[in-house]
């Protein structure tokens, strides 16, 4: 076994004892798809049936909403004792980090697989053939893993527990003010330039294009070299505060 | 492999301007414990956070188990277990499965895990609350459990920084006996600690750490005779009582107002028999009599000149 799957273990069993936030980030993204697709997507005018609409974003808000979770997570566990133990171990540095990284992928995607699951029985038929799902679940996978990494790192930054929970907020919002829930083009002045621009918009683009079964090179150019970025900005900053952290 | 197990020369380590260790030098032999005394603040974790590899140092070279700890990093961790002032256990993860944890990390089998899991449960007394998380275990436990996990994976330098810190009586002697087995078998013990009569009773050799510096090196007994801190007590019913004793013992410091004189002794049988004695002799009453070792106060005061048990750092 390696370093990195004991430690897997480890953060698998403290997600396993907590069964209120497992509950809470498998639940929440369905409780709010239902809320969008029954009681307020009725009043959007959006080409086709809104659920093949907000499906997509949902996935992506999933991704996001589990990262709170995963900022506490990494705080907690450099605010208390037994890091001090691993760091004086002959075990290597960036096993403690990239448990945590599996694990909140982990988690995501039982959170997503339950949604989809969800949206299917609510009507959501995507045109996707394998090919496209192939992609879109590689495609998860990529954002799952950047938006992680950069949350462990805010999450190192973080001086105390509570404010690891602040500085996660951020990130669970951005996907709101993007098209995840309505095109960007029916927003107002000022949010919608934001949207156009932000990472967000072209990632669920993208999700919704390979979803559709007809992707648009252009937005995954941009969320791929998004999430390249994100990723990398993510570990090599965490990595720089792990080891300053004593 | 020399018979040093730990050595240190020169070694300094300043944050910002405020210098914590100011030219360290140590050697402390395989096999032995070697106790850091220091009040709050003298610098001893930041000497544990050194050796033990947690800190780079400023300047001084710093070698254990033969390892130069910056460049031979890996070589020292795996050669050195770390207890340090608070607990470094998982609270949700129960005691077995910390130990077990801990036994992964070390790479050992899964079939040597178990047995090694099982051994430390029994022999720290924690086998009733393996399977409780350690959230729920008092301080004592905690601290056991805390040094139970340094001990997988059998290290030949273990560092205990204040391990008796915050702990009753009961649990202190069980740690003191912990600690003298683990010598007995071998292992060279690093341990720190604010309180003179642990170090007397355990160490081979005592450091005396004041502000980033040693202000004295030696057996406890060697250490114990530099201090002329030991003196008896009395105590008696009136004034008159008091005036004629301390006639009699010139070298003694009176209190009128508890009508008490402290005589410096060694507290040997011997000298405590002529003083009685001589008391005797002229019939003065003692109403109270008590023997006072020297305490970590007494050793600041006879090696620095001040009373410091609270030195900021």
């Amino acid at each position: 076994m390696s370093y990195a799957t004991t430690m897997l273990g480890r953060n698998f069993k403290h997600t396993l004892r907590n069964p209120v936030a497992v509950f809470n980030a498998v639940l929440f993204p369905i409780v709010l798809l239902l809320m969008f697709v029954y009681v307020i997507g009725g009043a959007f005018d959006i080409p086709g049936k809104y659920i093949d609409y907000a499906t997509p974003g949902m996935i992506v808000l999933t991704i996001c909403y589990g990262l709170s979770a995963t900022a506490l997570a990494v705080n907690s566990n450099m605010t208390k004792g037994i890091i001090n133990r691993f760091k004086v171990m002959d075990i290597s540095r960036s096993a403690v980090l990239s448990a945590h990284v599996a694990e909140s992928m982990l988690r995501t995607v039982i959170a997503i697989a339950g949604l989809v699951g969800v949206a299917l029985a609510l009507g959501f038929r995507p045109a996707a053939g394998p090919l496209e799902w192939l992609g879109a679940i590689g495609f998860l996978v990529l954002v799952s893993f950047a938006t992680t990494w950069l949350t462990v790192a805010l999450g190192l930054f973080a001086k105390t527990p509570e404010s690891a929970g602040m500085v996660s907020v951020p990130l669970v919002m951005l996907p709101f003010l993007s098209s995840a829930i309505v095109p960007a083009e029916t927003m107002g002045p000022g949010v919608r330039q934001f949207a156009e621009y932000q990472p967000f918009t072209p990632i669920i683009e993208t999700v919704r294009g390979l979803l559709a079964g007809e992707p648009s090179a252009d937005s995954v150019i941009v969320a791929v070299i998004w999430c390249v970025g994100i990723a990398l900005a993510g570990y090599v900053w965490s990595l720089s505060i792990f080891k300053k952290r004593a | 492999m020399t018979s040093s197990a730990i050595t240190a020369s020169g070694l300094r380590k300043a944050y910002k301007d405020k210098v914590v260790l100011d030219g360290i030098d140590l050697d402390i032999a395989a096999g032995t414990i070697f106790s850091l005394l220091g009040p709050n603040g003298a610098g001893k974790t930041t000497t544990v956070n050194v050796l033990t590899t947690l800190t780079k140092a400023d300047g001084g070279t710093v070698r254990v188990a033969g390892h130069d700890v910056a460049t031979e990093t890996r070589a020292v961790r795996a050669a050195i277990g770390v207890t340090g002032q608070f607990a470094a256990v998982d609270e949700l993860l129960t005691g077995q499965e910390n130990l077990q944890l801990m036994a992964d990390l070390k790479r050992l089998g899964s079939g040597e895990g178990k047995r090694v899991v099982t051994d430390l449960l029994e022999r720290f007394d924690l086998t009733e609350s393996a399977r409780k998380m350690a959230s729920t275990y008092s301080g004592g436990m905690r601290r056991k459990l805390d040094l139970a996990m340094t001990l997988v994976g059998r290290p030949r330098i273990i560092f205990l920084d204040e391990p008796t810190t915050g702990l009753d009586p009961r649990s202190r002697r069980t740690m003191w006996d912990i600690i003298r087995q683990l010598v007995a078998e071998g292992v060279t013990i690093f341990l720190t600690t604010q309180y003179l009569e642990e170090a007397d009773r355990l160490a081979d050799r005592i450091a005396v750490l004041d502000q980033g510096r040693l202000v004295a090196q030696g057996t406890p007994a060697e250490l114990k005779r530099q201090i002329p801190g030991g003196h008896v007590r009395l105590r008696f019913a009136g004034e008159l009582e008091l005036d004629a004793a301390a006639r009699i013992l010139p070298d003694s410091t009176r209190d009128d107002e508890d009508l008490i004189l402290r005589v410096p002794s060694d507290g040997g049988a011997n000298s405590l028999r002529a003083l009685l004695a001589r008391l005797d002799e002229l019939s003065i009453e003692v109403e109270e009599f008590s023997v006072h070792t020297p305490d970590l106060d007494d050793v600041f005061l006879a090696l620095t000149g001040r009373t410091n048990t609270k030195v900021n750092a």
